[in-house]
């Protein structure tokens, strides 16, 4: 019998009590106990950044984060941010400038991308770039995501 | 990899965890940011029996000052440090520092306490809390234990520290007039682990650097002052003599990053452009 763990948090507003089992990461409960597919599995060491999901208005690795630990948290993933319409900028952005091919790091890219664009600071290139140095791309070169991202940023902050 | 089974405590208060220790022994690991551990646990490296969560300890977090020390909670996390103004106008080696830790998911999650503990070599911030000579405070059951930062690393994710303690606080002292600092690294990519890296304070008088004390981490097994370094500066000497007699000194373990000589010819580099910044009181490496 495997020992489980009753946690209660929000999921994209919506509230949640599961059982859950310790190890289980924060990822893999949103993908297989509540069908939530938009964050991706990738690494599960917290190198590639495909699982990022928002914890309490932070970006985190949900990898490296067990479920039973969101107890009590409000945890959103691309799913409600979409929803809300949050990042229907960065969406279009990343359409317009083909910034995805495989869509993989999408999410994760998205999630990190909306926290530095919220946070409103003017960032060159460059430091767009060290901003999502913790999302990994294999298809785009990081060429068009920056471009998307630097669209976004610049009609934000008014500043090039 | 999917991490194998384990019991998960959340400790509401120090007790809950000094019972979890008492009760399990080293069969018991800290729970922090995760931000190390985790990866070790998915990867099956580590199997732990029972993970103890101090993240919900009130107490633990945070960052004060009093009078000219400034106390940083275990469990602070690294992006609290990044956006504190007290850390950027009192510590601003630190607030330098901690852009070069990780990215910022794990940045958001990961804290400062939990980066000393787990010691890794390549990590900035036990660099620079040797380099700052924080003082670390530990609790246990037989009450609080006070260390320097340079007798608390002992080796390659070694340190001084008890299993049945607890890193609740560091405490350092703040940047006063005429202290000076430098922080350079390099790595393949940015937030990557060090391939080699030099952190220094010092107090600049007279176009010399007293008290200097340089760490270089990514290197050697743990940060450590360097003895050598400090007195040549003392005695005025050059930039590139100090770095030539330091790097001389090093004992650098070959790595993923680099082989020893590699990482004594880019140290003996960084301790030069280090210097200057010391000397120049050039802010930002």
């Amino acid at each position: 019998m495997v020992e489980t763990v009753s946690i209660r948090l929000t999921v994209n507003g919506a509230e949640v009590s599961k059982e859950v089992e310790p190890r289980q990461h924060l990822t893999d409960f949103l993908r297989n106990e509540l069908g939530l597919t938009g964050s991706h599995i990738g690494c599960e060491h917290g190198v590639c950044g495909a699982c990022s999901v928002r914890v309490d208005g932070r970006v985190v690795r949900g990898c490296l984060m067990l479920a039973t630990q969101a107890d009590g948290a409000a945890v959103e993933t691309i799913e409600g941010i979409v929803e809300s319409s949050e990042a229907a900028d960065l969406a279009e952005a990343f359409i317009g400038r083909n910034a995805l091919q495989c869509g993989f790091c999408t999410p994760g890219m998205m999630l990190t991308a909306a926290e530095l664009l919220a946070e409103g600071k003017p960032l060159d290139r460059a430091g767009i770039r060290q901003e999502l140095s913790g999302n990994i791309c294999r298809c785009t070169g990081y060429q068009a995501i920056v471009d998307a991202v630097e669209s976004v940023l610049v009609k934000k902050t008014g500043e090039v | 990899m999917k991490a194998a089974a384990f019991k998960y405590l959340r400790a509401e208060n120090l007790d809950n965890a000094f019972d979890a220790f008492a009760e399990y022994g080293d069969e018991a690991l800290i729970l922090a940011g995760g931000q190390s551990l985790m990866p070790t646990i998915n990867l099956r490296l580590a199997q732990p029996a029972v993970l103890v969560d101090i993240n919900h300890i009130s107490g633990l977090s945070g960052i004060e000052q009093s009078g000219e020390k400034i106390q940083i909670g275990a469990t602070t996390r690294h992006f609290e440090l990044a956006n504190s103004e007290l850390v950027a106008s009192k510590l601003p080696l630190i607030a330098s520092a901690i852009k070069h830790v990780a990215h910022r998911g794990v940045r958001n999650r990961g804290t400062f306490g939990g980066s000393l503990v787990h010691a890794d070599p390549a990590a900035e911030m036990p660099a620079c809390a040797v380099a700052l000579g924080a003082t670390l405070v530990l609790e246990s059951r037989a009450g609080e234990r006070r260390i320097s930062a340079s007798d608390f690393f002992l080796g390659v994710m070694s340190t001084d520290r008890r299993p049945d303690e607890i890193l609740t606080s560091i405490e350092l002292s703040a940047d006063g007039p005429g202290d000076v600092w430098a922080f350079r690294e390099l790595s393949r990519r940015h937030g990557d682990f060090a391939m080699v890296g030099v952190t220094a304070k010092a107090r600049r008088a007279s176009e010399r650097l007293e008290d200097l004390r340089l760490v270089v981490f990514g290197c050697e097994e743990c940060p450590q002052i360097s003895a050598v370094a400090a007195s040549l500066a003392a005695s005025g000497q050059e930039p590139v003599a100090i770095a030539q007699a330091v790097a001389e000194e090093l004992n650098p373990m070959t790595d993923l990053t680099g082989d020893a000589e590699t990482k004594r010819f880019q140290a003996r580099s960084l301790i030069e452009q280090s210097l200057g910044d010391l000397l120049e009181g050039r802010a930002d490496g």
